[in-house]
Order: C-alpha cells, then sequence, then structure tokens
C-alpha cells in the first residue's frame, strides 16, 4: 500500500510540477530555432480542422496556425499539424510534444487554472443545441420531457445536457453512441426524438439528412462554447503573439483589408491604424518580439478573419456568421486596439 | 452371378445432389425453398443496390439522387486519403513503393525456398531503405515527418513491425517462464500476467497520455514510436502463452533424449524442442496475428491516421457524410484480404511442415 501511495503522489508532483513550468521566450526561441510552428489539430471536424481529399489540412483553427507561423517565420506554410484526440490534447501540449493547441478546444476556468493551459482568446463562439424530427410538432427545448435523446460520450455536451434537464425538472433517457457520424444517422432513422451537439455540428449535419426539410434546429441554445487557441500556462511572449494574431485578423477585417488589396492598403493608407498594423509606422512587432511586417504577412499569406471563416465554416458548413461577426456587425468579435 | 454386389447405380450430378440433400422430404423441400428465396432476393438486393443503382463518378449530388443504389463514388474522390492518409499528395507514390516492396519481402519470406541466413541482412537493409523512402530528408527526397504517415502503409508497419519484433520477444518470454532461475521466472510471469490483465486500449492511452508526463523536461519520444512499442510488448506477452502452450506438447522423451546427447541448453531448444513447438502452435500463433492486424486500428485513440482512422476521417467531410456504409465495406474488403492471406498462408505451411509425418 505504501508504494502504491508512493507511486500515485509522484505521479501527481509530476504532473502539477510539468504544469506549473514557467518557459518564457523558450517556445518562440524553439520555434525560430527550427523553423515551423507545430500545431495540435482535431483529428477531423468539418470547417475547424480536417484534412481535405489530398491530405492537406485545412479549416478555420488551421489557419489561426498558418497566421501564427506567418507571424513569427514570415512564412504561413511553415506550420505542421499533428492530430490530436480529445484525451491526448492537454499532455501533448504540456509535454511539447505540440507548442500551440488549436483544436476547438473551450475555454473553461479549470482548464485555464489546473490544467495548465493558457488560452489566448476566442475564434469560435460556440453553443449547444437540439435538432428534432418536424413531424414530432416540438418547437421549444422545454417541450423535450421524456425525450430519448442521441449523444456522443465523454464530451461536454453530455454534461451540458444533464445540466440542463435538471434545471428544467424534465427527465430524458440518452443513447449513447460513440461515433458522431453514426449518431446522426441513428437519429434519422428515428431510433431518438433529439440529436444534441454544438450548434455549428448540428446546421452541417442536418445538410447530410436524407431530406433535410425534415428536421429543424430548435431556437434553444443551452451552453457557452468560447472556442479558442491555448499555449502553455507561463508561456507569456507565445500566448502574446497568438492572441495578437488573431486580433491582427480581426482588425483587418474591420478595416476591409483583405489578402487582396493589403498591399494597397501598405502602399497608400493615411490611416495611422492601418499604418501601424501594417508596419509602415511604429514598432508593434518589435514589441511582441517579431518583425514589424508580421501582421503584413498574416493578411497577405492567410487573410483575414472573414476572408477565413467564409472559406471554411461557411463554405463547408454553410453556417452564417451569427455570434461571430465583428462588434460592428453585432457579434462579439471586439479586436483590441493596435497600439 | 446373381450373387455379386453390384454396384449401385451412379448418383453424380447437381440434380440428384439437390435431391438427396435439400428436397429429400416434405419439410426439408419446404425449408429448402423458403432459404432459397430469401438468399435470391438478398442477393438481388446486393446486385441491384451495390451495382446497378450504384454511382461510380465522384459526384455528391449524383449519389443523393440515387437513393437506393451504393455511392462508389466516395471512394472514387477519397481512395487516395483512405490509403494514404496526409502523407503530401505529390509525394504518394513513395508510400505506394514502400508497400509493395514490404508486401514483396513479406511474400517472398514466406516462401520456404527463402528461408536462409542472408534473409536478416535482406530485411536490415529493406527496413532502413524504407526508412528513408517514407521519411526522405536524403538523396533528393523532401522531408516527411511521420505524424504525416497514415493510411494502409500505416497499418502493415505497425502490423508487420510488431510481428517480427514480437516474435522473437515472445519465444523468449516463453522460454523465460519455464525457467529454473526464480529471478528469470518470476519477471516473465509478472509481464506476461500484467500485460495480458489490460486491454490494449489502455496499453496505448499509457504511451500516449501517461507515458510523455514522466519524461524529463523537454524529451518527447515520437507518438508513433511509442505507439509501435505498446503493440510489440502487448503482443508479445499473448505470443508467449501460445509458445508456452507448444513448449508443454512436446513429448519429454525429446528432452531427455537431447540430455542424452549431451546437447546444451539452448542446442535443445534451437535444434529439437522449438522446431516442434513451434509447428505445433502455428494455428494459434496465425490467429494472434489476424487480431493484431486487426487491433491495430486502436491507435484511432491516439491520433494516428492507420486504414480505419482514415476512413473514419473521410467521412466527417460533409459532402460525402450520408455514404459511410459504402467506405467501411471497401475498408473491410482490404482489411479480408490482409487476414485471409494470412490465414491461408498458414493452413499450407502446415500441410507443408506436416509432411514428414506422413507415412
Amino acid at each position: 500500500m505504501k508504494s502504491l501511495k508512493l507511486i500515485v503522489g509522484g505521479t501527481i508532483a509530476a504532473t502539477a510540477a510539468l504544469s506549473t513550468f514557467a518557459m518564457a521566450g523558450e517556445t518562440v526561441d524553439s520555434i525560430k530555432a527550427k523553423g515551423y510552428v507545430q500545431c495540435g489539430a482535431n483529428t477531423a471536424l468539418a470547417g475547424f480542422s480536417a484534412p481535405t481529399s489530398e491530405g492537406k489540412w485545412e479549416g478555420l483553427d488551421i489557419d489561426l496556425c498558418h497566421a501564427v507561423a506567418a507571424a513569427i517565420l514570415g512564412d504561413a506554410s511553415k506550420a505542421r499539424f499533428t492530430p490530436l484526440t480529445a484525451a491526448q490534447r492537454f499532455t501533448a501540449l504540456q509535454s511539447k510534444e505540440v507548442d500551440l493547441l488549436a483544436r476547438n478546444t473551450t475555454w473553461t476556468l479549470s482548464r485555464d487554472t489546473k490544467v495548465g493551459l493558457n488560452f489566448a482568446g476566442v475564434n469560435y463562439y460556440d453553443g449547444q443545441g437540439f435538432m428534432v424530427a418536424k413531424a414530432s410538432g416540438i418547437t421549444s427545448a422545454t417541450e423535450l420531457d421524456g425525450a430519448t435523446v442521441c449523444i456522443e460520450p465523454g464530451t461536454t455536451t453530455e454534461l451540458n445536457l444533464a445540466d440542463y434537464f435538471r434545471a428544467q425538472g424534465m427527465s430524458f433517457e440518452p443513447v449513447v453512441i460513440e461515433n458522431a457520424v453514426e449518431a446522426v444517422q441513428t437519429f434519422f432513422s428515428g431510433r431518438c426524438d433529439v440529436y444534441t451537439t454544438d450548434a455549428s455540428g448540428l446546421a452541417s449535419y442536418r445538410q447530410t439528412a436524407p431530406n433535410p426539410d425534415d428536421f429543424m434546429v430548435l431556437p434553444e441554445i443551452i451552453s457557452k462554447e468560447p472556442l479558442g487557441p491555448a499555449v502553455r500556462h507561463g508561456d507569456e511572449e507565445f500566448a502574446d503573439i497568438v492572441r495578437w494574431t488573431h486580433i491582427a485578423m480581426l482588425e483587418a477585417e474591420e478595416k476591409g483589408i483583405t489578402s487582396a488589396n493589403v498591399d494597397t492598403f501598405k502602399k497608400d493608407s493615411k490611416d495611422p491604424g492601418i499604418q501601424r498594423l501594417l508596419g509602415t509606422t511604429g514598432d508593434m512587432g518589435k514589441a511582441l518580439g517579431v518583425s514589424d511586417d508580421w501582421a503584413y504577412n498574416i493578411i497577405k499569406q492567410v487573410g483575414n478573419y472573414g476572408e477565413s471563416f467564409d472559406r471554411n465554416v461557411k463554405a463547408k458548413l454553410g453556417l452564417e456568421r451569427g455570434l461571430n461577426a465583428l462588434w460592428t456587425d453585432g457579434g462579439l468579435m471586439y479586436p483590441a486596439p493596435i497600439r | 452371378m446373381s450373387n455379386v454386389a453390384i454396384k449401385p447405380p451412379s448418383q453424380g450430378g447437381i440434380v440428384n445432389w439437390m435431391k438427396e440433400n435439400l428436397f429429400s422430404n416434405k419439410l426439408n423441400t419446404v425449408i429448402s425453398i423458403i432459404c432459397i428465396y430469401f438468399i435470391v432476393k438478398f442477393l438481388v438486393g446486393v446486385v441491384d443496390w451495390g451495382i446497378l443503382n450504384a454511382v461510380f463518378a465522384a459526384d455528391a449530388s449524383a449519389c443523393k439522387a440515387a437513393s437506393d443504389g451504393a455511392c462508389w463514388g466516395i471512394i472514387s474522390e477519397k481512395y487516395r486519403f483512405i490509403i494514404f492518409g496526409t502523407y503530401p499528395a505529390d509525394e504518394q507514390l513513395r508510400p505506394l513503393i514502400a508497400m509493395v516492396w514490404f508486401v514483396g519481402l513479406i511474400v517472398c519470406s514466406l516462401h520456404r525456398s527463402f528461408w536462409k541466413l542472408w534473409l536478416i541482412p535482406l530485411w536490415v537493409a529493406s527496413l532502413i531503405g524504407l526508412g528513408v523512402l517514407m521519411w526522405g530528408g536524403v538523396l533528393g527526397l523532401s522531408y516527411v515527418e511521420n505524424t504525416q504517415w497514415g493510411g494502409l502503409p500505416l497499418t502493415l508497419m505497425l502490423s508487420v513491425v510488431g510481428t517480427v519484433a514480437a516474435f522473437p520477444l515472445g519465444i523468449l518470454l516463453a522460454l523465460g517462464r519455464r525457467s529454473e532461475l526464480p529471478l528469470i521466472r518470476v519477471w516473465c510471469v509478472a509481464f506476461i500476467e500484467l500485460v495480458r490483465g489490460v486491454p490494449l486500449i489502455s496499453v496505448l492511452f499509457m504511451a500516449s497520455v501517461m507515458f510523455p508526463l514522466f519524461l524529463p523536461e523537454g524529451v518527447t519520444i515520437d507518438k508513433l514510436l511509442r505507439a509501435q512499442i505498446g503493440i510489440i510488448l502487448f503482443t508479445s506477452a499473448y505470443l508467449a502463452e501460445v509458445f508456452r502452450g507448444g513448449l508443454q506438447a512436446v513429448p519429454k522423451g525429446q528432452y531427455e533424449a537431447a540430455a542424452a546427447m549431451g546437447l546444451t541448453y539452448w542446442q535443445t531448444m534451437r535444434v529439437v524442442v522449438m522446431p516442434q513447438a513451434l509447428r505445433i502452435v502455428i494455428p494459434p500463433t496465425v490467429n494472434s496475428f489476424i487480431s493484431m492486424f486487426k487491433d491495430t486500428s486502436l491507435v484511432l485513440i491516439i491520433g494516428l491516421f492507420d486504414l480505419l482512422a482514415t476512413a473514419k476521417v473521410a467521412i466527417t467531410d460533409p459532402v460525402w457524410r450520408a455514404f459511410y456504409i459504402e467506405v467501411y465495406i471497401f475498408v473491410a474488403a482490404i482489411y479480408f484480404v490482409f487476414c485471409y492471406s494470412m490465414a491461408s498462408y498458414a493452413n499450407n505451411l502446415e500441410t507443408e511442415l506436416r509432411k514428414g509425418e506422413q507415412h
């Protein structure tokens, strides 16, 4: 028993020690030395991080990673991807297998503290919703008492569902199916009354139904899922670069700068905000520890946030901007000033 | 003359066979007709769905329109990804050559006329060659890191390297378990029972999630290597028990005869006991290999893109998501070809090696 305690104690100590290492600047230096950014990506989530038929990685999270490579190394193609499962992702980051976790990870308090992550912003606001068959006559989630629900196990989805039904004083019968694709097909075949996952997923899955008009997504969103990139706790310099890379992409969209017209802006713009962003005046890049044309490289090689959203999330999943629109369009994307 | 037994009239031909076996009495006739009806209906359905109404072009909208037929278009669209994973598309000739070479090498190694000592250096040289081909970085080949490897080459590599490494390890463990030296015996028993006591999933999980946390700061061992070592250790424990069964089946007289001739322990094992023991355990050994070949698909849970994982990733594409059955059939067919070849080879080998016993 004593030795078992020792082993368990040792494990906890080792985990704690690893998760609280301070490594200021180390990651950026190692990225510059090895010449590429190693990103942890989702094994496959269309629109966010998924390989194409040619085996090339594409998605909103993938673009962010390319943008970080453009900011630090000046070349967006210098990003490599390690596909990670939900269970592996935090260990992979802590053990330095990857530099950056861009894998649709929900920003929560416990992950920001005891898991040892450092979230560098939110690049997609998601939330959990419900899909039902129109024939059922259900129009609101409050009418779901006693429903059978198809879900995938081991995700926050499952926990949110239980929380929501308990809070509403309703009961449900879970039908747990390991794989999302099969869970959805099971729902379409009528085995369950409801299918639940993040709203971005519901919209795209509905498109794959034999007849999409037979199904509808209920208006209620029962959870907040701010998804964002994460770095190791204590890795402030690198966290700053990732955070401002995302902000630069938002700022570019707000100012109307795209990958196509960025050169014109760089040459002609008299707007001091744009000049600072593109590095023609000021030394914003130096403050971050990268070259002054960092944001120019991001916009030129990857594009602004809107471009990335349109070619990934919108093109693949058919989703509109919604909460992810700029604040000027009534969304939540509000870039902090670059000055 | 009339007492001479005459041969019964010839009962050959399919009609007679059916009369005897399917329609011998009323009950049998009814059962046969019902079964034939369902079999024919099923086959017609399969042909209709799989061939006549199927769409073969990589066109998702055509597939959706043909709702009562298979959509082989998803295979036309995704076969490269399913077979090669995220290996860069322009370089896919490299894993293809590697795969053909690998399979060729295995087929040669399986034939008895190739069982010579030079097979060992050939294997070593081939493995180095395959490494160069897959990684590149020299001889003008671009560097491809192994997180990009995937599909069939990865499945073959994990299982073949697993087999080749686990085989000798299994023999040593089996011998160790029967050893008269307590230290060795206890070690081997502990290892075998520990590994057999946990599922492969948890071994892979330990290797990919827990193990990196115990390494010193800044040291990482490649994810693929960790999974490969996990598979080798796991398989060797099972093989050890298979071999132990073989060792026990060799009659005691053989050991005594070898000892009487003054052979040392290793000579006894190599010349007398092992050849007999290994021949006895061919069926369970092949069984282990086949199950290991399929078990490699569990690396999916640690984010490696083996053949089954690439298939699952292929059907997450929103355009093609509805046609997952076709993808699973395609992958099942590939698995079947490999597993069935292994099983038939083992049958042949058994007959071949048993020739000595025929009198």
